[in-house]
């Protein structure tokens, strides 16, 4: 396990290449980076094969993304990542903020008990990737090609066809849908001409790895204006095998390869951590960050997902863990389309739900990454104003922002939602568009029991499933769009599904958003919040 | 509720002086800082952001530099 970073993926040969046709296949993916290999599993797990290529022969080169939020981890854990990446990464919840050497804020993501996952794990993106891989093998359902690269496209109204560089040589093959998962530089985004709008920030960062021993505490450590790095910002987070990630702001107009010369890294790592301890170097890389995204996610029959579509800066850990919701609001849809029981539209909402969330992410991200390099005299004087407050005032710390961690997005206003049969107001954390809570389930967990397909639960402290409800349960399983109905009784999830003096019936999504809930049982009315969240018009067959 | 653009206070001679002398002996730059903190404690006071944002725009538009969006004092 130790040395995963450097497997090597051999190329072999696909029996593509040679065929006197191109051969076609349901769904290409572009990018086995964790969007596109979530993509993969996400679809496998519906019984969807997918040739995945990627010109890279290893995983990523350094750790990169680093923190998986919860909701990452539960639909990671849908797809059979969940464990491996609970087991290897480095459970945290808890951070601090420091200005000078002197503690000012302190948060805690998850106060609350009754969640399968934690708030956030640490792991590196080459342990991420990795778990995926093995668990795309096990399906026996993703075809990934190492060291082959998108060249060409020509786009057709029911597909593609991709010219695609080997080591030997070039060959061509069809995509019923691609998926584009190509990273902040992607190549389909670039063949397809497609503008990439936004803006740059002008400061860099210094990212390093370096593995050392060391007794702290698991937390985000985040220092505005430390000794070691005066009128700059630097953080400090743990990662699995001892590794620890450092990030130094340096400044717009630092020199490139003078910052980046391990010397003069090892200087900045003794200033922040003592002259006395010892290290090695796993990685270092400058950074300037960008806020951009495409006006459109959908194009046809081609579907960005992740970093090709949006590129924000790392402050909230939103990049990598919008790309994985990406990916997972992707697969249900393309599932559907694919077996004909939802009409192309579904995934225009595709666009209607991911562009929102990603809007919200580079807003956030913007945000954060402006109070902690601000942009002019004044946003600098406010800056310093609010962490000088903070050191007294309540009301400041909260305006302290080292970065607003990556939660799940809520799809309000999709086009997919269904009626809110609640008071207004009423349990806004499970509003229809909101992702599924968890919470114990008899022996078990909520997500546990939503699986892969839509499912309705009633949740009822008296544990009494309503006589309409049990007669319609086997066809609501048989029914063309399956929806497996169960009863939860525990009385800390039906708190949080606003069920503690009154049941609730909630419809959940294949990727566990909550579609509609009602106050009572009634099938006609389930029916149409199906069909709703499936595309389907009144009239249309569900 | 609507930024309050009559007058609010019983002795506002008082409040602007209380406002001058709190910058006595103080830099360009630490009269800066102090508004800042002064702006921040009292736009949490008030609490409502869209007071907030409609005195910011009134006072832009004073300066002869409106922000960008409908006019103040028509919103």
């Amino acid at each position: 396990m130790s040395d995963i970073r450097h497997t090597t993926f051999a190329w072999r040969r696909s029996p593509d290449q040679g065929r006197p046709e191109p051969a076609r296949h349901r769904v290409v993916i572009v990018g086995a980076g964790p969007v596109g290999l979530a993509a993969a599993l996400a679809l496998a797990a519906r019984g969807h094969p997918s040739v995945v290529i990627d010109r890279r022969r290893t995983l990523s080169d350094g750790s990169r993304a680093i923190c998986w939020s919860k909701r990452t981890l539960e639909i990671m854990d849908r797809l059979g990542v969940g464990q491996p990446l609970l087991d290897k990464g480095i459970t945290w919840q808890r951070g601090k903020v420091f200005f000078d050497t002197r503690p000012i804020y302190e948060f805690d993501l998850l106060p609350e008990t009754g969640h399968r996952m934690p708030a956030f794990v640490n792991l590196q993106q080459y342990y991420f990737e990795h778990f995926c891989i093995e668990a795309a093998a096990r399906t026996g359902l993703v075809d990934l090609r190492w060291q082959e690269e998108l060249e060409g496209l020509e786009i057709g109204n029911d597909g593609a066809l991709l010219s695609i560089a080997t080591p030997e040589g070039r060959y061509r093959i069809a995509a019923g849908w691609l998926i584009a998962a190509d990273g902040a530089r992607s190549t389909l985004r670039r063949l397809m001409g497609l503008g990439f709008q936004g803006r740059a920030f002008a400061d860099q960062f210094l990212i390093c790895d370096i593995k050392m021993k060391l007794d702290r505490p698991i937390e985000r450590w985040f220092w505005f204006d430390p000794p070691f790095n005066r009128g700059r910002s630097a953080l400090l987070h743990r990662q699995a095998d001892d590794v620890w990630r450092l990030d130094f702001q340096v400044g717009a107009d630092a020199d490139r390869d003078e910052e980046v010369r391990p010397e003069n890294v090892a200087r900045r790592v003794r200033a922040m951590l003592g002259e006395e301890i010892e290290f090695s170097f796993e990685w270092i890389s400058l950074y300037r960050f960008q806020s951009r995204r495409l006006d459109r996610f959908r194009h046809g029959r081609v579907l960005f997902a992740g970093d090709a579509a949006h590129q924000m800066s790392p402050f909230g850990a939103r990049g990598g863990n919008s790309g994985v919701q990406d990916a997972d609001n992707l697969a249900w849809k393309l599932d559907l389309v694919l077996r004909g029981l939802a009409p192309e539209r579904l995934l225009d909402s595709y666009d209607a739900e991911r562009i929102p969330a990603a809007d919200e992410n580079l807003l956030n991200t913007t945000r954060s990454t402006d109070f902690i390099a601000p942009k002019s005299p004044a946003s600098r004087i406010f800056r310093d104003s609010v962490l000088a407050l903070a050191e007294t005032e309540p009301f400041a710390r909260r305006l302290v922002n080292s970065g607003r961690l990556s939660v799940a997005a809520c799809y309000d206003g999709s086009p997919l939602e269904g009626p809110d049969g609640f008071e207004a107001g009423e349990c806004r954390p499970a509003r229809p568009g909101a992702a599924a809570l968890d919470g114990p389930a008899g022996t078990g967990w909520l997500l546990d029991r939503l699986g892969t397909g839509f499912a309705a639960v009633w949740f009822d402290r008296e544990e009494r499933l309503p006589q309409a409800a049990a007669a319609a349960r086997r066809e609501l399983a048989q029914g063309r769009l399956p929806v497996e109905l169960t009863v939860v009784a525990d009385g800390t999830t039906c708190a949080r599904y606003g069920a503690e003096r009154a049941p609730a019936l909630y419809l959940f999504r294949p990727d566990g958003h909550i579609a509609a809930r009602w106050r009572d049982f009634s099938l006609p009315a389930l029916r149409a919040a199906l069909a709703r969240a499936a595309a389907q018009h009144e009239g249309e067959p569900p | 509720m609507k930024l309050k653009r009559e007058p609010n206070t019983a002795d506002p001679d008082r409040l602007y002086a209380a406002i001058i002398e709190a910058h006595a002996g103080l830099s360009e730059q630490e009269s800066a800082a102090l508004d800042a903190r002064l702006v921040l404690l009292l736009a949490n006071h008030v609490g409502d952001a869209t007071v907030v944002e409609e005195a910011l725009a009134v006072a832009r538009a004073s300066l002869g530099r409106p922000l960008p969006g409908p006019p103040a004092g028509l919103t």
